[in-house]
């Protein structure tokens, strides 16, 4: 069998950051693939690298025996690899035909020639069962049918090697099913694919060889056939983790778990609650978006004082949790009672009166909420507190230049230059700016997204040492973290989210990394709802 | 690096022969008809007089006043206001140029709180023709040719000014054809409605759809757009203010000519010989400040005999043997 | 050099690149249209800054591009994008046109003045505020909705005017009273006599000031600018973001409004229909050459006040349309070097 893609010694590092350390691939012409491994492993990165989108810092690439002669997108799609992105590369307003032409339109006489587009529409989709219409709007199509207009146009391409990052993220379980099988298809046609996921059922039904990584390292290359889901998982963790039976879908709504979850929850917050004052209550939180059902019956208690984590897959409806409880998505059903004598719903409030109320938010992505790029140092400072630098009409500039002295100094930002862009900070810096202003607030519940993501080692304890210490003073906090020894070092409790719902429940000290870990891919709770010890 | 002399003014002109500015209105030239007129007249006056002339066309409404300033400031012996819009404009300015020679076409005269007319400066002269005796002949000629019984007028602002064209044309209609039948519209009550070709076609669509055979228009550039129909249903319309026979050569009956190039010329003249005064200046048939055009061009066009008429009716008017109303009554 | 006086030359480096551009390019279109380039723009000069009555003229029209450009500007830096100035124009001019006529002939002219200004920017900042609410409650795109605005406002003004409003034989209203009419400046300095300069134009110090100060030393101005820069952030710091987007509509719409102080108390005295001429969509030029900095649109609408009244200047020598040509690529010679250092900043 000759090989189809070959990958040497590959590394890649971003400022402190190791996404990929001296990894090796080798996959062979007409096989699929899987790599699998955690958030933050360097799956993407590595099939980015492969496609050409990044540049390795060291290492080679070889697709279908040839070293591609530029680093380029382009270049990895003359030699014949075709990369299906998480977001779809297609133009709304366009039709399938128009979007599978785009780049290389089909000229007749100096004209786009459609008719010939619609027929190789046919063609392709009849040869491999796409069923994909040629005239409908892409926007007008389902999430299913958009990833499968971006298949068909990778094969239009004429791409003997598909490359897929977290295909069935977003696809409905038919639809799993459905894609799986198209890829099988591809396989025996003499294709080679490969699939990027960290859903080991999927794995197991479709690969040939899989490859693990962890922390940007490859730590294994099996034979499907040879291996397990729990041999995965313990290489995907780096310890053993105890599986389920052979459920590929495990099910969405299990009563007798949403059960035990919500009475260990209530009990558990009871007992914790017993010494702490709840500042926060949840019941019954629920979200639709996008047409699925994004957080469902989630319920729990944060006492003052308390750090509750949320662990959990990312996209198993964090992200949407910290929204809602933030004021930055609206739909939510439920209650979300906040505060001691004075209790009040959260959801009836404005952003503007959940920080008056005393909610401070330290969001998961820094760029998109955290901080304005282009504002100084000083001015991202007084977001959300313009009262205390003076009347409305003339804000005191020794006043704010006060406040954005003392932050820097207390959070130990470098540089300590009020004046300084934003945007010139670093990773760890910016994020001390983000939790400096937030904490500055004197906040009673500080609701906490990926405090380190994108942070520098050093910055990592400072920021662990500031949540510590301002739990201490009494402050409840909702801390939703992707990296599981974060969560194990400074929660209180730790709840595991999966598919919108509260799956398990965990007290300091009791939690059971395995366990966690096992939970988050979407393994049954049944056995250990307390999550205390684990099946063998 | 481009070099900068030290500021030569406008048009300064070689020898010390007066000289003639001429400002139009906002996106007055090229109307092939009223502005157009002023302009051949400055020609006339640059050719023949052999006068230095300038022209500004403003950008702007705010514009106006400063242009025909700037001409003011910079020497020229006699600055024109092409349109009855600059009437405030040349009233303003020429107060404070009191040596300079001024001259509005089409200026309105403004009455006082006694109901007593305003005199404009004794530096202006105020150009001012008696359209109606035009469009009388114009008319008459109308309803000797109509072979439906049906006439037409487009209009372009709906203002007094333009109402004497209509008043003029449907006292000639009725002379030579009492039970014509007369529709008479307006393309706007701005002044958008004289630049506005699109409006002018639909109405003359309008009126041709309706049984009307000839329409005169006095709507600036807007009668371009009733040529436009008028070509597209082989029906005839009447020109204005230039002899607009090539603007749609077959299916232009004859043209009311206003002698606003004339009328240029001669105050240029006036300056140029040294004996220019100012004051309300009526012209007329009389004055050959109005005319109606009949040449070898449109000679087929006209019904045997209509030239010895209407001519007929010009010397009577001359003679003040026939009076034309200058306001329309409005039949109920 | 402090970083301050830097990124004011960097703002500064834009027009200056445009405007020496402008010129070459000015310099052939002159030649190809048969006239001799050192005698054109020695023309327009001569015409505008050599001497007094075009000096004022000059300043006369930079007046209301200052205020159309404050009108694009201040919603630029609240992120959105003001196509409706000329609109509000309309509305602020006939707003003082109105007004002015109806008051009481004996009004003292402190009351009567003030009263026509008030009137002015309110009406342009309703009309302003409408795109504003519009995007907010219904997420209609301000830039479609402040253009049919502008349409709507002068076909009502039009209406409005001819119909009801109109003096006999004009397009224009009932002169205002005398009490609300602006000092020309001729009346004092000589050499601006017959200019229409007034003194609207001490109002462009004050309104680029407050508007400064507004953008840059108040609440409001904070939340104004974040939303500009980070709407997303703004929104999760509890700024609302539709209510600041409104009021930053409103307060342009209320500038562009004040150009109807000009024209109507301090020039002609009455509204006259179609007098705005663009200078809604001059004010777009002004903004974005001044890059949205109050301050730098005083320069920035001195240039293109320059060639307006240049423009006439030359009207004799060359083809109108070469000045427009001229305005054309200083504008995009000013994008384009924007654009240029705005990526810059953002790389570094």
């Amino acid at each position: 069998m000759s090989v189809a893609v070959e990958l040497r010694g590959i590394c890649k590092a971003y400022g402190a950051l190791t996404a990929n350390r001296a990894v090796d691939l080798t996959v062979d012409v007409g096989t699929v693939h899987a790599i699998v491994g955690e958030n933050g492993a360097g799956k993407s990165t590595l099939m980015r690298i492969l496609a050409g989108v990044e540049v390795a810092d060291a290492g080679t690439v070889r697709i279908l025996g040839e070293s591609p002669a530029r680093p380029t997108a382009r270049e990895a799609i003359r030699l014949g690899l075709g990369m299906v992105h998480q977001h779809f590369m297609l133009v709304e307003p366009f039709t399938v035909a128009e979007n599978l032409v785009l780049g290389h339109e089909l000229l007749r006489a100096g004209l786009l020639d459609l008719a010939a587009a619609r027929k190789a529409v046919a063609d392709v989709s009849a040869a491999w069962g796409l069923e994909v219409p040629a005239d409908a709007r892409v926007e007008d199509l389902s999430v299913g049918e958009k990833q499968r207009v971006e298949i068909l146009r990778v094969l239009y391409q004429g791409a003997r090697v598909l490359v897929l990052d977290e295909p069935t993220a977003v696809l409905s379980p038919a639809e799993v099913t459905r894609l799986l099988a198209m890829l099988r298809r591809f396989a025996a046609s003499g294709r080679t694919v490969l699939i990027v996921t960290h859903k080991l059922d999927e794995v197991m039904a479709v690969a040939d060889r899989v490859t693990v990584l962890r922390r940007g390292e490859r730590v294994g290359d099996l034979v499907t056939m040879q291996t397990s889901p729990a041999e995965l998982a313990h290489l995907m963790v780096g310890r053993p983790v105890p599986m389920p039976g052979n459920r590929p879908d495990p099910p969405d709504a299990d009563p007798a778990i949403d059960e035990s979850i919500a009475g260990s929850a209530s009990g558990g917050s009871g007992a914790s609650a017993g010494a702490r004052p709840a500042i926060l209550t949840l019941d019954g939180l629920g979200l639709v978006a996008g047409g699925r059902s994004a957080l469902a019956g989630v319920s729990f208690k944060v006492g003052a004082g308390e750090i509750v984590g949320i662990a959990g897959v990312i996209g198993n409806g964090q992200s949407e949790l910290l929204d809602v409880l933030g004021g930055l998505r609206a739909g939510a059903t439920g209650t979300v009672q906040f505060g001691g004598s004075d209790r009040v719903n959260l959801l009836t409030l404005s952003v503007a009166e959940r920080i008056r109320a005393g909610v401070a938010h330290v969001p998961e992505d820094r760029a998109d909420r955290g901080l304005v790029a282009d504002f100084t140092v000083a001015e991202n400072l007084m977001l959300g507190k313009l009262r205390e630098f003076g009347p409305w009409y003339a804000l005191g500039r020794t006043a704010v230049r006060a406040h954005a002295d003392a932050v820097l100094e207390r959070f130990d930002v470098r540089p300590r230059d009020p004046e300084a862009q934003a945007s010139t900070l670093s990773g760890g810096n910016a994020q001390k700016v983000v939790l400096g202003r937030e904490i500055t607030r004197s906040p009673r519940l500080l609701l906490c997204g990926q405090p380190t993501r994108g942070v520098d080692i050093g910055a990592v304890e400072a920021i662990h040492a500031q949540l510590r210490a301002l739990r201490d003073a009494g402050v409840g906090i909702v801390l939703v973290s992707a990296e599981l020894t974060e969560l194990l070092a400074l929660c209180d409790r730790i709840l595991v989210m999966h598919r919108g719902r509260i799956t398990g429940e965990f007290l300091a000290g009791e939690a059971d990394l395995d366990r966690i870990g096992e939970l988050m891919l979407g393994a049954t709770a049944a056995p250990a709802a307390a999550g205390i010890g684990g099946p063998p | 690096m481009l070099a900068w002399p030290g500021g030569r003014s406008l048009g300064q002109a070689p020898g010390s022969a007066p000289r003639v500015g001429l400002v139009f209105d906002v996106g007055g030239r090229g109307d092939k008809s009223f502005n157009d007129a002023a302009f051949r007249g400055l020609m006339r006056v640059r050719d023949e007089l052999h006068m230095p002339v300038e022209y500004i066309e403003p950008g702007e409404g705010a514009d106006r006043e400063s242009a025909l300033r700037m001409l003011a400031a910079e020497g020229f012996s006699l600055v024109v206001g092409v349109g009855f819009i600059f009437t405030d404009d040349v009233n303003n300015v020429a107060v404070d140029y009191p040596h300079t020679a001024f001259a509005c076409v089409d200026y309105a005269l403004q009455t006082g709180p006694d109901g007593a007319v305003v005199p404009p400066p004794a530096n202006v002269v105020a150009l001012k023709f008696r359209e109606e005796e035009g469009s009388y002949l114009v008319g008459a000629l109308a309803g000797l040719s109509t072979k439906t019984h049906a006439v037409g007028f487009v209009g372009g602002m709906d203002i007094p000014l333009i109402r004497k064209f209509e008043a003029g044309y449907r006292a000639g209609v009725a002379r030579t054809c009492p039970d014509c039948r007369m529709t008479a519209q307006y393309a706007g009550v701005t002044g958008a409605a004289f630049k506005d070709p699109g409006k002018g076609k639909e109405l003359g669509l309008g009126q041709y759809g309706s049984g009307v055979d000839i329409i005169f228009h006095a709507s600036g550039s807007t009668g371009l757009g009733v040529f436009e129909a008028a070509r597209e249903t082989g029906h005839l319309a009447i020109g204005v203010d230039s002899d607009q026979y090539d603007e749609a050569p077959g299916h232009i009956l004859t043209s009311m000519v206003k002698g606003v190039d004339v009328s240029v010329y001669d105050v240029a003249k006036e300056v140029l010989d040294g004996h220019f005064s100012g004051g309300i200046r009526s012209l007329g048939l009389a004055e050959d400040g109005v005319a109606w055009v009949h040449d070898e061009h449109n000679a087929a066009l006209l019904p045997t005999g209509a030239v010895a008429q209407v001519d007929a009716l010009a010397e009577a008017i001359k003679r003040g043997e026939v009076t034309v109303p200058t306001t329309v009554e409005v039949p109920k | 050099m402090s970083p301050k006086l830097a990124s004011l030359l960097d703002r500064l480096i834009a027009p200056a690149l445009a405007l020496a551009l402008a010129m070459a390019i000015g310099h052939v279109l002159i030649l190809v249209a048969g006239a001799s380039p050192p005698e054109v723009f020695g023309a327009l000069l001569a015409g505008t800054w050599g001497n007094g009555y075009g000096i004022a003229q000059v300043l006369f029209k930079a007046t209301p591009l200052v205020f159309t450009g404050l009108a694009v500007a201040i919603p630029y830096r609240a992120g959105l994008f003001n196509i409706g100035a000329e609109g509000q124009v309309v509305a602020g001019a006939l707003a003082a046109g109105f007004v002015g006529s109806h008051l009481p002939t004996a009004a003292p002219a402190l009351v009567a003045v003030t009263t026509c200004v008030i009137a002015a920017f309110m009406a342009g900042a309703l009309w302003g505020a409408l795109p504003g609410w519009l995007r907010g409650r219904f997420g209609a795109h301000e830039v479609i909705t402040s253009i049919m605005l502008n349409f709507i406002a002068m076909a009502l003004a039009n209406w409005v005017v001819a119909d009801f409003l109109a003096q006999p034989q004009t397009l224009h209203t009932a002169a205002i009273v005398d009490g609300a009419r602006l000092t020309r400046l001729g009346s004092w300095l000589p050499a601006f006599r017959g200019s229409a300069v007034n003194t609207a134009l001490f109002l462009v110090p004050v309104v680029v000031a407050g508007t400064a100060w507004l953008l840059n030393r108040t609440a409001t101005g904070h939340q104004l600018r974040s939303v500009g820069l980070g709407a997303r952030v703004a929104e999760a710091s509890g700024v609302p973001v539709a209510r600041v987007q409104t009021l930053a509509m409103a307060l342009g719409g209320g500038m562009a409004g004040m150009v109807g102080v000009n024209f109507v108390q301090g020039y002609k005295g009455y509204f006259e229909d179609g007098f705005s001429g663009g200078v809604g969509f001059m004010g777009i030029a002004v903004a974005m050459l001044a890059r949205a900095e109050p301050w730098l649109l005083i320069p920035a609408a001195l240039l293109f006040a320059t060639l307006s009244q240049g423009g006439l200047a030359i009207n004799a020598l060359v083809p109108k349309e070469i000045v427009d040509v001229l305005v054309a690529v200083v504008l995009v010679v000013a994008a384009a070097a924007g654009a240029r250092s705005a990526r810059r900043e953002e790389g570094s």
